[in-house]
């Protein structure tokens, strides 16, 4: 499983790449988050998966015993997850902005600061 | 000695503050500065000449071994009082040579920021802050040359000078670094005792090739010489306080002050006698063609520190003692001459040597300066500059090899600084006086003072070498050589070959200078030959540099964001591929392995299918629907492999994500087709070479076993410090609740950014 897993995260790193690498702005964005995931997935395995087993004590008990999920990758990627969505909530509408404003979604006709060009 | 290093500094901190006050008639009081100094330095003589050396030290950074150590022995107590010394008399000229000028405060404070570093330069006795203060005096000598800013090549004159200097203190940086490394200390008077170790480690020939790339960049000697004709540029002080008695002399102070800890046998002395005696011999040829007097004593003091390279060379007791007069008298006829010059040219607003004559009728004091300066640098008795001379014939005559060529070379360098000197001093005074010069008048006496005095004490040295005897020379002698040996300096040695030799020199220049006239056509014949000068084929580097370096950053900094990540991510392909397939092995152990079940796999397939789809895809809204397909298979994901804190997480945001884009984005237009095929291919390639290696890397991780121990204290403490049972939220909002609070306000910061671009009206553009 993990073999697999590791596979998915390179595909998700290699599409997030080549997404980013689009000259659409919403490429982009839908890159980053790609990469996001990709990155998400990545510490999860670093922290070896483990099924069934929720790092949550038992009602009866007073701590983890036993074998466990590792709860430091999952406090990580949830803080990854929720600033990645800040992220891109601001991205989606600075899209928007920008096309409202300068009428493309062309990131090779926003490399200048010139208001005419 | 640390109070008589920041004396200079303070004053002209203070003269930030305090300038308007010196620009008119207070300014002469500034000399003060410099005299108080030298007054203070004189008292140090008696120590010094019975053979003491003085220590102190301020600590600084001793983590690194750098600190405010000063010492004061013969060598640094020669320079401190030339610096303090012409320092003074070059601060009182300035108060008139630059009378009410603008700017006469500010100059004032290049001036003395100047003599404090070149003090602490000397005095230091640590190489870190040598360096530092080195460094000083280049900058201060940078705003010294480009003092008349408004005029185009003073400001080039100072950009190369600093620049060629710039390089040097570099070197001398890299070369302290070593050192240090060698000997474990920055300590010059600690590295006394080990020059063993130092010349047998494997570092040394780089070391001497880093401190002699410093002494020769300073002391302008060849290549290098070509930034010192150009900070002519400079006013009349600065030549003669930088430019000939002290600044350049940086290089040939270094190269004393190692000769105790570098002087490693031949290549020692062949590289320095090579160096030097090709500088004085090719810049003391120049002179020949040159008529600016400023430029005919450039030359000259190029040619003079070649001499000072060469004895140092040279290296034996009567070398260095040679070395040590000469930069006396150096100092004392070149400095006279200098301010001789810039008072010519204050006068008669011209520098022409061919356009000068018969000056003695209106500026007699000067005159009478100018001639014992001429007496000095051409080493005629009874000046100091004939024992200067004579010693340098002594040296040259014992040395052990080719004696007969370095005497040759000596003679001729003489012969022709005879001759500058005496184009400079003397011819200008000499002749029918020209009728536009009628009128001149003798300049007030802070001008013509300096140089009578400087010259006076060239004589009075000259007639009692046993004041320098006992103050310089023998202490110097006993520091620096290897090994001493007792000496006494004579003005009369009687008739020997020595005599003979200066008898030659003297014959030879007044010959010289009585058939030889500078003329604007010898010097436009050597200007045929500038094409091959070092200073037009550097220039000619630093220009090809420039288009390089232009080349270089415009391949770099396309300003598309595709290129710079391509790079980033080339590079980061290339390191991590090198790591991974220097130590790789694909033996996986799959027992330690999850197993497979069929609703993982079929929720892998959804996955990957949704990434595909979404990469692939023509439609915007089908892109973005099939990031909703990979992010819910997320969360399921997460589900499965006990995380239901992230599964939850993960299904809300990507829910929201997918609202937000399909409300934003399904008004803008349709995909575009920008990227030919060609480029998708090499983006391909590029991206997926990245994914394959990010997947390698993984698989390497995953065989290394894991450290659980933060997880086992999470594990074991939640619920007894924290009374939660689920780990994750305890971990978020207890044990790393600062940092979730502060991911609050990202959130809210980003919050805040939407709603202002949201609520945004360009009012000016959208009249446009």
């Amino acid at each position: 499983m993990e073999i697999i897993l590791a596979i998915i995260t390179g595909v998700l790193y290699a599409s997030g790449i080549y997404m980013i690498l689009r000259r659409s702005m919403v490429k982009l964005i839908l890159g980053i988050i790609l990469l996001g995931n990709g990155v998400n997935l990545l510490i999860f395995l670093l922290g070896r998966i483990t099924k069934g087993q929720p790092p949550i004590i038992d009602s009866t008990e007073k701590a983890l015993e036993g074998i466990y999920a590792d709860p430091i990758p999952q406090a990580l990627i949830l803080t990854a997850i929720v600033i990645s969505f800040g992220l891109q909530a601001f991205a989606i509408i600075l899209v928007k902005r920008a096309y409202k404003v300068l009428k493309t979604d062309d990131l090779d006709q926003l490399n200048t600061t010139d208001e005419d060009s | 000695m640390l109070g008589a290093v920041l004396l200079g500094f303070l004053f002209s901190l203070f003269l930030v503050f305090a300038g308007s006050y010196f620009r008119g008639k207070l300014a002469v009081l500034s000399s003060l500065i410099p005299l108080s100094l030298f007054v203070y330095f004189l008292t140090f003589i008696p120590e010094i000449s019975s053979g003491e050396v003085i220590y102190e030290s301020y600590e600084w950074i001793p983590s690194f071994g750098v600190n405010l150590s000063f010492t004061l022995d013969g060598l640094a107590l020669l320079f401190a009082l030339m610096i303090t010394g012409v320092g003074s008399l070059v601060f009182l000229y300035t108060s008139a040579y630059l009378k009410d000028h603008k700017y006469l405060d500010r100059f004032y404070g290049y001036l003395s920021l100047f003599m404090a570093a070149m003090l602490g330069l000397v005095l230091s006795d640590n190489l870190m802050s040598l360096f530092i203060f080195w460094e000083l005096t280049s900058i201060s000598s940078f705003y010294l040359i480009g003092f008349n800013n408004d005029k185009a090549d003073s400001r080039k004159s100072a950009l190369v000078a600093l620049g060629i200097t710039g390089i040097g203190g570099l070197l001398l940086l890299g070369g302290a670094v070593l050192l240090g490394d060698v000997v474990g200390t920055y300590r010059i008077s600690e590295m006394l005792s080990m020059r063993d170790a130092i010349t047998d480690s494997s570092n040394y020939l780089l070391i001497l090739l880093l401190i002699f790339g410093a002494a020769f960049t300073k002391s302008a000697q060849f290549p290098f010489h070509f930034w010192l004709p150009g900070a002519m540029k400079a006013p009349t002080p600065v030549s003669t306080y930088l430019h000939s008695a002290t600044m350049v002399k940086a290089g040939v102070y270094l190269l004393f002050r190692m000769t105790p800890v570098l002087n490693g046998g031949d290549i020692w002395h062949t590289v320095l006698i090579v160096v030097g005696a090709i500088t004085m011999i090719y810049s003391a040829v120049h002179i020949i063609f040159r008529t600016d007097l400023k430029g005919i004593l450039a030359y000259s003091t190029i040619s003079a520190l070649g001499i000072l390279v060469f004895l140092i060379g040279i290296g034996t007791q009567a070398a260095l003692i040679a070395a040590a007069v000469f930069i006396v008298v150096h100092a004392l006829y070149k400095a006279s001459l200098f301010l001789i010059t810039g008072i010519i040219d204050h006068e008669t607003g011209t520098r022409d040597v061919t356009q000068l004559a018969g000056l003695r009728k209106v500026l007699l004091p000067v005159a009478i300066a100018g001639f014992i300066a001429a007496l000095i640098s051409g080493g005629v008795p009874p000046t100091l500059g004939f024992v200067g001379k004579d010693l340098i014939y002594e040296s040259t005559l014992h040395f052990k090899n080719n004696a007969v060529l370095l005497t040759i070379i000596a003679i001729s360098t003489n012969v022709l600084l005879f001759y500058a000197g005496f184009v400079a001093g003397v011819k200008p005074f000499m002749g029918k006086l020209p009728k536009k010069f009628e009128k001149l008048h003798l300049p007030s006496p802070l001008m013509w003072v300096p140089p009578l005095i400087m010259t006076i004490a060239g004589l009075v040295f000259g007639l009692f070498p046993s004041l320098i005897e006992t103050t310089f020379a023998k202490p110097i002698a006993m520091t620096q050589a290897i090994a001493f040996e007792d000496f006494h300096l004579k003005l009369w040695h009687g008739f020997n070959t020595i005599l003979g030799l200066s008898a030659i020199t003297l014959v030879l220049g007044v010959v010289l200078y009585f058939t030889l006239k500078p003329s604007h056509a010898l010097e436009n014949k050597i200007a045929k030959l500038d094409f091959i000068a070092p200073e037009v084929l550097l220039l000619k580097l630093s220009e090809g540099f420039a288009v390089f370096s232009k080349y270089w950053t415009n391949f770099f900094q396309t300003g598309y964001l595709r290129h710079y990540i391509s790079i980033v991510v080339a590079f980061l392909i290339l390191l991590l591929g090198y790591l991974i397939f220097s130590d790789f092995s694909l033996e996986t152990d799959f027992s330690t392995l999850a197993d497979l079940t069929i609703y993982e796999i079929s929720i892998l397939l959804m996955l990957l299918m949704g990434v595909l789809y979404t990469v692939f895809t023509k439609s915007r809204l089908a892109a973005v629907a099939a990031l909703g397909v990979v992010g819910l298979s997320f969360s399921l994901l997460f589900l499965f492999y006990s995380a239901p804190d992230l599964a939850m997480t993960q299904f809300s945001v990507d829910t929201l994500t997918v609202i937000l884009f399909v409300l934003v984005l399904y008004k803008l237009p349709k995909y575009l087709n920008f990227s030919n095929k060609w480029l998708r291919m090499k983006h391909g390639v590029l991206s997926v070479s990245f994914g394959v290696l990010i997947t390698l890397l993984i698989l390497r991780v995953l065989k290394e076993p894991k450290n659980t121990e933060i997880s086992e204290f999470y594990a074991e403490n939640a619920y007894k410090l924290a009374h939660g049972k689920n780990v994750v939220n305890v971990i978020l909002v207890d044990f790393r609740g600062i940092d979730t609070m502060i991911e609050i306000s990202v959130l809210i910061v980003a919050a805040l950014g939407v709603f202002g671009l949201l609520k945004l009206r360009l009012k000016t553009r959208d009249k446009k």
